[in-house]
This record gives structure tokens, C-alpha cells and sequence, in this order.
């Protein structure tokens, strides 16, 4: 799992899994099938993009069925603190041991843009809340709980978004309020993230939480300038773009594990970098090939 | 100030259908400010519904008033010799104005004609932004006079958010990022430590913990 994986040194590898928009376990099943063996650990992201799909939890549940380590993606625009609490104690009861606390996608991108947004609590405060939770026995307030939740605690940062100077502030801010691992957006800039790291390491971040650094391999000429032209806070760089533009259609997926293995190789040899998060969208049966052809199979068993 | 809009006019007919004597009261305080319910406006809405009336074949007799404010009983009370003329009011105060006047004459039906929008400022000719939540707790000093709770459509009080882009907002481009703008209000003061330490959950109670609010101050009591 892949705590143990980074507290022995190895460089880790998550991937992603984002349940279905229907209550049909074996679509998270068939999903995770493909990962296994592959990584360390699934994130199984929370109505991603603001879209109803199956619960987090009950997926992270499904997929611990099978013997993988879930890591539960929670979003604080749905739930206010009573709920959110409520949950770590639950997914920490039926043995999920690992959290990302995420802002999360905004309403207004989903299939329920009339729905309030609750951000009760901002990520950092919840990242804080869930250590005071674990190592304080606390919840919000206080007030003691009859058992700790035993939780590993991510958080995720955006190198790529703006203010440079300040990302790495607030990445700080994730770090002291508890993170243990941090998953980064999707990188494609890779210049841009060698000097965000180079500024993770100025302060010293590098030393007190895990950085896995986050890829998604392009499928296409077209989602790379989707990302780029339509995802908020997302980087690709012109070159990447022609060069998917440079290959012929059939050849369009290869060409983007291609890119994927090239960053991951390169993300290998960054100081402080302490694995990879694959988010292969919709395609997980690229993830298995991504880490062949990166060296990062077999996964280590600890 | 509270801003508002008028709401659409078939929404407004709707309303006022059952009833033939309507007085349409305006108020000359925040939405004369916001061009929504001042007296202008009130007197353009009552001849619009007059004169959509008439053309209907419905008669009507619609009259306008406009209080200075009609979110405040000494002003309301005003309405007081006129009322008993007619069998509705159309208010074109906020949700306030509309509650103050439905408060003090129980039997009459109060109408409203505008949908009350937000706390703001007029930022420019025809131009009003949201800018305070009336969040019962001011946080303004350690944000550099920006208000991440009614600027960032997240309510980070720990943000930038990641979709923060070239100063905009990841929700709509239009939106200037809130984080931004703290980040270089505070910077002009040399105040950035500010943002250094981790601000707390927003202590919620103080807006709505216990129902709707009141004020009460003893020394200004009658």
C-alpha cells in the first residue's frame, strides 16, 4: 500500500478510478481489474467535474474487495464539517486508509449546476482536520472521539496555476496543516515543474511530505488543446500539441504513452519527487502498459 | 448596499392579476442606487403595467409612492392614510422593503417586483459587484480589504484555488480571481505574511447558528 511503498523509499505509483455514473458494481470492478498489480494504490475520485456518479466510499469499499488499496478522493463542495467527519470515521471503520481532502471541481462545470456549493471547509482546513482527528483524537471543536480514524493524508497541488510564487506558499500551508503525500495536477510543462520543485525544496517541502507527480496520457491532438484551452489550470505546451499533431491518427495513442513514459522517466531522476499518479482518463488499461514501458514494474510488495 | 433587479413583466402580471387597485411603492435607498426600484423606476413600472393592462382589456388602477426607505417603519408608516385605497402593493424594495411593508399591514397582499440580488458596491456606471456576505465576523484586515468569502466562488479562506489562471477565476472567466487580488493588495502593503498561517473554519454560527439574526442595541431604544 502505498504508504509503506514511500516510507521504504520506492517511488510510488497511483493511478485513478472514477466510478460510474450508475450504481453497477462490476463497472468499478472491471475498472480496478485493470489496475491491479500495476500500482500501489487507486484514487477513486468523488463526482468528479461535479457530475452524479456512484459514492467515493462505496467504491473505495468495492475495490478493497479485491485485495487493492482504495484512496478516497473527498471534495469538501458537497458536505459541510458534521459530514465530512462523519465520513473519515466511517471509511477508516470499514479499513480505507488513505484521503485526499480536494476543493473539488465547481458546480457550475457539472450536470447540477443549480446545486449549492457548500465549502464549509476550505482543503487545508479539512487536511487539518482529519490530523487533529488521527494523531489528536479530536474532531472540529475539540471535542474527543472514542477512537482515532487511521487515515493517510493527501492533499493535491497545482504547479501550474497562478501565482507561481505563492503555489508554493500554499502547498506549505497543505504541508503544515498535515498532508503526508501531495498528488500535482497534470504535467505536461515540465520546465515549469522542475522550478516549482526547485522552489518545494528551497523550503524544505520535499523533506516533509511525498510528491507524486500527476500525468495523464493524451489520446489525441484534440484533447491536448482541450486541456489546454479548456481546463482551468492546466499547461500543455505547444510542442507536446504539435508533436500529437506530427503522428497519424492511428499512431495518436501510442505516441501519447510515449510522451507519459518520457515525463515519468524524466520526473524519476527530479529531487524530491517521490512517485507518479497516472491519471489515465477513461483508458486504465493504458496504465499497466505507461508503467511497464516506465520501469516501474513489478510493483514492490511490502 | 443591497442590490436588485426588477423581475421579468410577465412574472410581475402574474402576480397582480387577482387584484384591481394596486399601489406600486418604490424606495429611493439601495435600489434607487442599483436603478431598480427608485422612484424613476417605479413610476416607468406602474405606466408599463397601466398601459400593458389597458391593452389587455384589464382594468386596473395602479398608482406609485416612493418612500425614502421602505425597509424602516417611520418611513413605511406613511403608507398608512393611502393603503386602505387599494387591494395590493407591488413593492419594489428589497426583500427588506417588502417584509417591513407586509410586517406593518397584515391584511394587504405585498407583491414583489424585484428579485433582490446581492450586498455590493456600484463599481461603475451600470456596474454592481457582490462584495460581502454579511458573514456576521469581518475578516477584511487579513485579506487586504478583499472578501474571499463573497469574491472566491470556492470560499477559500487558504486559496488560491489550482483553476486560478492569469488572475481569473477557473468558474468563469469574466470573474477576476478574489486570491489574486488579495495577493496583490496585500503585496502592495508589503502585508503577504498575512497568508502564511492557516485560517481556521469560518465560525458559521455567527451568520445563521441560531436562525435569522437580530441587532439589539439597548442604548438606542425609545
Amino acid at each position: 500500500m502505498l504508504k509503506k511503498v514511500l516510507k521504504s523509499g520506492e517511488f510510488a505509483v497511483t493511478a485513478e478510478c472514477g466510478p460510474p455514473k450508475g450504481a453497477d458494481p462490476e463497472a468499478v470492478l472491471k475498472k480496478a481489474g485493470l489496475l491491479k498489480g500495476n500500482v500501489d494504490s487507486v484514487n477513486v475520485t468523488d463526482n468528479q467535474t461535479a457530475i452524479v456518479r456512484m459514492s467515493s466510499m462505496a467504491a473505495c469499499s468495492l475495490i478493497r474487495s479485491i485485495g487493492m488499496d482504495p484512496i478516497l478522493q473527498m471534495v469538501v463542495r458537497d458536505r459541510n464539517r458534521i459530514s465530512l467527519q462523519s465520513d473519515i470515521l466511517g471509511a477508516s471503520a470499514i479499513g480505507i486508509r488513505n484521503v485526499v481532502c480536494l476543493s473539488g471541481d465547481h458546480m457550475r462545470f457539472g450536470n447540477q449546476p443549480q446545486a449549492v456549493g457548500v465549502f464549509d471547509l476550505d482543503s487545508i482546513q479539512f487536511v487539518k482536520t482529519v490530523k487533529d482527528m488521527r494523531d489528536e483524537s479530536k474532531i472540529a471543536g475539540g471535542e474527543a472521539l472514542t477512537k482515532a480514524p487511521d487515515m493517510f493524508i493527501g492533499a493535491a497541488a497545482n504547479p501550474f496555476a497562478d501565482p507561481l510564487a505563492f503555489r508554493v506558499v500554499r502547498l506549505g500551508k497543505k504541508v503544515a496543516a498535515g498532508a503526508d503525500f501531495i498528488q500535482t495536477q497534470c504535467i505536461y510543462n515540465l520546465e515549469r515543474f522542475e522550478k516549482w520543485m526547485g522552489m518545494v525544496r528551497d523550503r524544505g517541502l520535499d523533506k516533509k511530505c511525498y510528491i507524486l507527480g500527476g500525468v495523464t496520457p493524451l489520446k489525441s491532438p484534440g484533447m491536448a488543446k482541450y486541456m489546454k484551452n479548456n481546463v482551468a489550470g492546466m499547461d500543455v505546451p505547444d510542442e507536446l500539441i504539435n508533436r500529437m499533431q506530427g503522428v497519424p491518427k492511428e499512431k495518436w495513442k501510442e505516441e501519447g504513452i510515449k510522451i507519459c513514459v518520457e515525463t515519468i522517466e524524466r520526473l524519476k531522476t527530479i529531487k524530491g519527487v517521490s512517485g507518479v499518479h497516472i491519471m489515465a482518463i477513461e483508458w486504465e488499461e493504458a496504465v499497466g502498459e505507461i508503467a511497464e514501458k516506465a520501469g516501474l514494474l513489478p510493483r514492490p510488495i511490502i | 448596499m443591497i442590490t436588485a433587479e426588477q423581475k421579468p413583466m410577465n412574472e410581475i402580471r402574474d402576480m397582480i392579476a387577482p387584484y384591481k387597485r394596486i399601489l406600486t411603492v418604490g424606495c429611493a435607498s439601495c435600489v434607487a442606487e442599483c436603478a431598480a426600484g427608485g422612484e424613476k423606476e417605479t413610476g416607468a413600472l406602474a405606466s408599463a403595467l397601466r398601459m400593458a393592462c389597458k391593452m389587455a382589456g384589464d382594468e386596473k388602477i395602479i398608482h406609485e409612492k416612493t418612500l425614502d426607505r421602505q425597509c424602516v417603519k417611520d418611513f413605511v408608516i406613511q403608507l398608512e392614510d393611502v393603503i386602505k385605497d387599494y387591494d395590493a402593493i407591488l413593492s419594489l424594495g428589497c426583500g427588506a422593503g417588502v417584509q417591513a411593508v407586509a410586517e406593518m399591514y397584515n391584511e394587504v397582499p405585498v407583491i414583489p417586483a424585484l428579485n433582490t440580488e446581492f450586498l455590493g458596491e456600484t463599481r461603475d456606471q451600470g456596474l454592481w459587484v457582490e462584495n460581502c456576505l454579511g458573514c456576521g465576523d469581518c475578516m477584511l484586515y487579513f485579506f487586504g480589504g478583499v472578501c474571499p468569502l463573497a469574491r472566491c466562488s470556492k470560499q477559500l479562506l487558504n486559496g488560491p484555488c489550482g483553476g486560478s489562471q492569469d488572475g481569473r477565476c477557473e468558474v468563469d472567466p469574466d470573474v477576476p480571481c478574489a486570491w489574486q487580488n488579495i495577493i496583490d493588495r496585500l503585496s502592495s502593503f508589503n502585508a503577504l505574511d498575512r497568508l502564511e498561517k492557516i485560517y481556521p473554519p469560518k465560525d458559521w454560527s455567527k451568520k445563521r447558528g441560531a436562525g435569522p439574526r437580530k441587532i439589539i442595541r439597548e442604548d438606542q431604544k425609545r
